[in-house]
């Protein structure tokens, strides 16, 4: 805060009286935003930069396609494909189940303290979860856990007969729902608490059905923020590291896994940037999910302007 | 959904069966935390939290990163966004493009950038676990930026400012004396936002070997599975009365802008 201390002894202080914001802003004026904008600089634009120029550097610098063509090959390729795949049924599954929890505590009182739980208990697990959630699922499903217990004991049923699918793609699907369906309440409350009571109403009132009213009402007014809320869980699935790195120590299915393989030192020589165009794939995969939404957002936003 | 009886129990059965599905974890988790070895029920596992130094350290590490991350990130943000409403509108866009930016980068490949930098970070402060405040303020950005912008748009900043500076306060009274007591409930909210971040945060700080609660939490859960579910239930549930206590915070608030909306007449 002692960065604010300069601009008040000088001159260019004395114009905020006039224009304010309007005037144009003298040089100290611009010294506020310096600490700000160097510390993104350094800790945000160059980190980043340095991922994407790396990508298509050799171990000597010189310029290259080779890691990125990498990317479309082997067990790289195979890992995005998997990846892709987890986060797109995740995000199905997280949207269709969320949406219906949504709606079950849209419904309810608003400051009832069962939609307060559900939502603080929503942000916990959709942004904080990380670690804590493998050991909760190790504690339900693992080798020991109480589910796979008690089946194998009351039941007499193996959950881990077939394979150890826990630490593979299906063990992987079942642990994200965990923070994906949370996510979505987070995201699609705000949408379901939009619809008014009078459309309900109103739709009534003219004869329809609770069928016309989310065929002609409901339906078509939730859709994109639906979309949207589907493509945010996508990018989140995609993007999620610490659980699957917490439950999956050997081996590296999807690609942030395969980062950490590069980062923790299984480097084949003349590949040091690979890591670097697997992180470029990334962001790619994450900024057209997140373009696509916007863009989607923006159109609507046009036709909803009441 | 048609008659009020069939949306009563399709809501009744969605939240049994999803309330099930999210409840039976942490169950688990307290089930498993409280075996014994001989199967009885004991409480070892969560009496050894304290006696893990390791664990201790860590945690404290965590603590103090938390608190500093979400002062940086104040000391950061505060003037700035305000100075922008106030001053720099220009800066407007830039800002808030950086601020959303970590979004848009996952934490997995912000580190692989971060790992160089960290290389100097260290060597010219030390390889303590506190220089992660700088990778941490990165990733609070996005959800500080939306708190405090939410907060500086709800007052009427630029009449307060020219108040204060006409009455002869200098900017950095401004800011002290009046931006920041009339946002504080979304500083306080960008704060807990940031803290309850930093605590569950593994990503960064296992890649870049820093030790911190999640990191050791992953550690021990190699060798003793008991201590690191209890360790993790008692994050989940202190990130839970986090967020709840935010809630509250949050709802005041909207009452407080309802208020105020409804009286001048709404257009």
């Amino acid at each position: 805060m002692t960065s604010v201390a300069p601009a008040a002894t000088t001159p260019g202080g004395s114009t905020g009286k006039t224009g304010g914001a309007a005037g144009r802003p003298s040089a100290a004026a611009w010294l506020v935003a310096v600490p700000f904008l160097a510390f993104a600089g350094t800790f945000l634009v160059y980190p980043t930069v340095l991922v994407l120029v790396g990508a298509f550097q050799d171990s000597n610098g010189a310029f290259t396609l080779g890691n990125l063509g990498t990317l479309f090959t082997g067990v790289v390729f195979d890992a995005f494909l998997r990846s892709i795949e987890l986060s797109a049924l995740t995000a199905v599954i997280g949207a269709v189940c969320g949406a219906l929890l949504t709606w079950a505590i849209a419904v309810g009182n608003p400051d009832g303290v069962l939609r307060r739980v559900v939502v603080a208990g929503s942000g916990v697990l959709a942004q904080f979860g990380g670690v804590p959630l493998a050991f909760a699922f190790l504690a339900t499903v693992g080798f020991e856990g109480l589910v796979t217990k008690f089946l194998r004991d009351s039941a007499g049923v193996d959950l881990f007969a077939g394979s150890a699918w826990l630490f593979e793609l299906p063990g992987l699907t079942l642990v994200y729902t965990f923070f994906q369906i949370p996510l979505m309440v987070i995201v699609f409350l705000p949408a379901l608490d939009g619809l008014r009571p009078q459309w309900r109403e109103a739709n009534a009132s003219l004869g329809g059905t609770s069928w016309t009213y989310w065929r002609h009402v409901g339906g078509p007014i939730l859709t994109p923020p639906f979309l949207g809320a589907l493509l945010l869980l996508f990018a989140n699935a995609f993007s999620a590291y610490a659980t699957a790195a917490a439950l999956v120590s050997q081996g590296s299915p999807i690609v942030p896994l395969q980062i950490r393989g590069f980062l923790t030192g299984e480097v084949v020589l003349g590949q040091e940037n690979l890591g670097k165009a697997l992180g470029l794939g990334m962001v790619v995969v994450v900024s057209v999910a997140m373009g696509v939404n916007v863009l989607l957002q923006r159109k609507v936003a046009k036709w909803v302007r009441r | 959904m048609g008659s009020p009886v069939r949306r009563r129990v399709l809501r009744a059965v969605v939240l049994l069966v999803l309330g099930g599905y999210f409840v039976l974890p942490l169950v688990a988790m307290a089930e498993f935390s409280t075996r014994g070895r001989a199967g009885e029920r004991s409480l070892e596992s969560w009496t050894s939290i304290v006696d893990d130094e390791g664990l201790m350290e860590a945690l404290v590490n965590s603590l103090l990163l938390s608190v500093t991350s979400a002062v940086l990130m104040l000391v950061l943000l505060v003037p700035t966004m305000a100075w922008i409403r106030l001053r720099l509108p220009l800066l407007q866009r830039l800002v808030e493009f950086l601020c959303l930016l970590p979004l848009a980068i996952p934490a997995i490949v912000l580190v692989v950038g971060m790992a160089p930098l960290y290389a100097w970070v260290n060597y010219f402060l030390g390889d303590s676990p506190l220089t992660l405040t700088f990778a941490y303020a990165v990733l609070v950005l996005p959800f500080a930026y939306r708190a405090i912008d939410a907060g500086l748009a709800a007052i009427d900043l630029k009449t307060l400012a020219e108040a204060a500076r006409s009455l002869g306060a200098s900017w950095f009274t401004v800011l002290w004396k009046v931006v920041v007591p009339n946002i504080r409930v979304a500083l306080i909210g960008a704060s807990l936002l940031s803290v309850a971040l930093v605590l569950g945060e593994f990503t960064i700080a296992s890649l870049l070997n820093f030790d911190t609660l999640q990191v050791q939490v992953n550690l021990l859960g190699k060798r003793n599975a008991g201590v690191s579910i209890a360790v993790s239930l008692l994050c989940l549930l202190f990130a839970f009365v986090l967020l709840f206590a935010l809630s509250h915070v949050g709802r005041r608030r909207r009452q407080a802008v309802a208020e105020e909306e409804t009286s001048p007449g709404s257009n």
